[in-house]
């Protein structure tokens, strides 16, 4: 899982994932499967466009007063007891954990999921100074035993078979070989998973809301994962993004009431988790990280990325995301919404994502933050360009539309020719490798005359 | 400089919109009969709901309930309740109480949009309790269901270092080609035992 310098190929990596037809046709459904669970729940509330709304406003507010929100969330964190840390970048956020841990001297953490932690790359830092990390939720646990990072941000294990997970339980578990039956592998989860929070000296967990006004923090889990890590040993750290503030604990019922409903369409996640202060006798570590956040609040295009409650709703509903599988993102969080944070942080590695959109804005449209995700992917497109980032083969292929569109005797003849080879030129001409818009897809019946030449011979009046 | 001015500087070095904080006053979802909703709801998460005439009542309930039967360690802190055979104060670590098998603890109030019951720990020695069970039975007076997060909300005051969570029905997950699986890390079932008539008396009892 070290992190990878190369440039990120959204393309060649897609075409890779939809070489396994079956698979990627898999892979689409189990994806619109929880988009239409969504949908149910999104249906069954009548105020469900006015929370959107609230949770909108809620955002803009918060992101216009972020300062003073993150200096009173310090202030009421640390007089219920927490202490509460600061830092610029992943580096600094890896260091204080590390020091936490290695200051009450732990050896195993039992982790409960956050996108913050993978985006620092915590886990390999760790582990290089002799901490092992144990990811609890399950899919996330399914991908550390692969030695491969979550696919999605909510359902890490999206892109694995159960025959998979019966492969790899039966090798480093011993379940019985061939078991395929969910019940029964996430039974030997449990038995596992159980030793390693009794075994575990700390835990580590993410954070859903931060409440400015209470110095509180929510977390959010199905398995319960997150509670168990952190209720039995005595030392809690949970890492957060500063984009994580609210400002009232009574937003939550905007929050919580979105956030569920969004991500996996139940009407709230099992537990919902609010830690204010340390356990008696326990200690409770917030570390706030800023790791590129404070630039993307400048910039007036991408600011609103910065509400996003990492719910997943855009990537379930993305044609792209669902065809392409989450790792040809090359990012920790992939879909419509990592398509606009990554580039924000590296531009030139992650130029190819915002071509990985139709622009058909289904992600803008389930949004439970109302973010204008295509807008934003569209004007990406411009700043990669702009910054000279275009791949070749796009600025050539720009260069060339250029050309044709700006003489219509050139463009004319271009259609004529296009017409008449799609009528008679024989399939495997058409179908060759070298026509990509061919490949699982059959080409559009071809008109024989153009509408201009149709409007030219239209019945005069 | 530290990383805390750095920050703070480098956010207030912008100057993004600042729009006003919305108000929250809204004519939220409302249920003919918040009960039912509340158990439907449950039900839809994989809980249920059971129902006592009184505190007596509902110890012969829950203590007909099939996880009960065959328990061997059972943890009952609802005042008034005398089912349990360990007591969670008498416990020194909560590791102890790993094998656990049903967890009996008092919920404040229920919300009938989701399913969920507020659950304090404070006045638990160890919270680990509700988690680290194998099957958990929350007990609730049968009037404190709110119709919606926003009115929970309304009844919840964070000004001192305690942990509180909202259960909706037991541990579970889906991340096996999402076939859901009842029992993940967290307790097996969870049952709500709904109390007539004792409203008021938790929250005279918590207070001791
Ligand atoms: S951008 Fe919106 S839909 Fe996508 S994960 Fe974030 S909150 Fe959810």
């Amino acid at each position: 899982m070290a992190e990878e310098l190369t440039v990120v190929d959204h393309p060649r990596a897609a075409a890779k994932f939809v070489r396994d037809d079956a698979r990627a046709h898999w892979h689409d459904q189990a994806l619109w499967f929880v988009r239409v669970k969504r949908d149910r729940m999104a249906q069954s509330l009548p105020e469900w466009e006015t929370l959107r709304a609230k949770a909108a406003e809620i955002k803009a507010h918060t992101v216009g007063h972020l300062a003073e929100y993150l200096e009173q969330f310090e202030r009421q964190a640390t007089a219920l007891g927490a202490k509460v840390h600061w830092a610029a970048d992943a580096a600094e956020h890896n260091q204080i954990v590390l020091d936490i841990l290695q200051r009450h001297g732990v050896k195993q953490v039992a982790k409960s999921k956050s996108m913050l932690t993978e985006e620092c790359h915590l886990n390999p830092f760790l582990e290089r100074h002799g901490i092992t990390v144990v990811d609890t939720d399950l899919g996330e646990w399914i991908v550390q035993l692969r030695g491969e990072p979550p696919s999605h941000i909510v359902l890490p294990a999206i892109h694995i078979k159960k025959e998979e997970v019966g492969e790899l339980f039966h090798r480093k578990l011993g379940t019985e070989a061939g078991a395929t039956d969910p019940k029964y592998l996430t039974e030997a989860a449990r038995y596992k998973l159980r030793q390693v929070f009794l075994e575990s000296q700390a835990g580590i967990t993410g954070v859903n809301f931060a409440i400015a006004e209470t110095g509180g923090i929510v977390v959010c889990t199905n398995e319960g994962n997150a509670d168990l890590g952190v209720s039995l040993p005595k030392l809690h750290i949970a890492c957060m993004g500063i984009e994580k503030l609210i400002p009232r604990a009574a937003d939550l019922g905007v929050f919580l009431r979105l956030l569920a409903r969004s991500a996996t369409g139940q009407p709230i996640t099992t537990y919902s988790s609010h830690f204010h202060g340390p356990a008696p006798s326990g200690e409770l570590h917030i570390v706030l990280v800023d790791n590129g956040r404070s630039s993307i609040l400048g910039n007036d295009d991408y600011r609103r990325s910065l509400h996003c409650i990492r719910c997943g709703a855009c990537m379930n509903t993305c044609p792209v995301y669902r065809r392409s599988g989450g790792h040809s993102y090359g990012a920790t969080v992939p879909g419509p919404i990592g398509s606009i944070l990554n580039p924000a942080r590296d531009p030139g590695r992650y130029a190819t994502l915002p071509y990985a959109c139709s622009l058909c804005g289904s992600c803008t449209d389930v949004c439970p933050v109302k973010i204008n995700l295509h807008e934003q992917l569209l004007t990406w497109r411009r700043d990669i360009a702009a910054a000279g980032k275009l791949s070749w083969s796009k600025q050539a292929a720009m260069k060339a539309a250029a050309f044709v569109l700006a003489r219509p005797g050139l463009y004319r003849l271009a259609g004529k020719v296009a017409r008449f080879s799609l009528r008679h030129l024989p399939r495997l001409l058409l179908y060759g490798p070298w026509n990509p818009w061919g490949r699982q897809r059959e080409l559009p019946r071809a008109p024989r005359r153009s509408f201009r030449e149709q409007y030219a011979r239209r019945p005069k009046p | 400089m530290s990383s805390k001015e750095k920050i703070l500087a480098a956010i207030r070095r912008q100057s993004p919109a600042r729009p006003p904080l919305p108000s929250l006053d809204e004519a939220w979802i409302q249920y003919p009969d918040v009960q039912a909703q509340f158990a439907a709801a449950l039900a839809s998460v994989g809980g249920q709901v059971v129902e006592a005439a009184s505190l007596a009542d509902a110890a012969s309930v829950i203590g007909q309930l099939p996880p009960m039967e065959q328990a061997a360690k059972i943890v009952c802190t609802v005042p008034g309740l005398p089912l349990g055979n360990c007591v969670l104060d008498d416990v020194p670590d909560p590791h102890l109480l790993a094998d656990v098998d049903v967890a009996i603890v008092a919920g404040r109030f229920g919300v009938a949009e989701n399913g969920a019951v507020w659950v304090e720990a404070g006045h638990l020695r160890h919270r680990a309790v509700c988690f680290i069970c194998q099957h958990l039975v929350l007990v609730m007076p049968r009037g404190e269901i709110v119709h919606n997060m926003h009115q929970a909300y309304q009844r919840l005051t964070f000004t001192r270092a305690e942990y509180g969570v909202f259960i909706s029905g037991p541990s579970k997950t889906a991340d096996i080609e999402q076939s859901l699986v009842i029992g993940a890390h967290g307790a097996r079932s969870l049952t709500v035992a709904l109390v007539a008539g004792w409203e008021g008396q938790l929250s005279a009892a918590a207070q001791e």
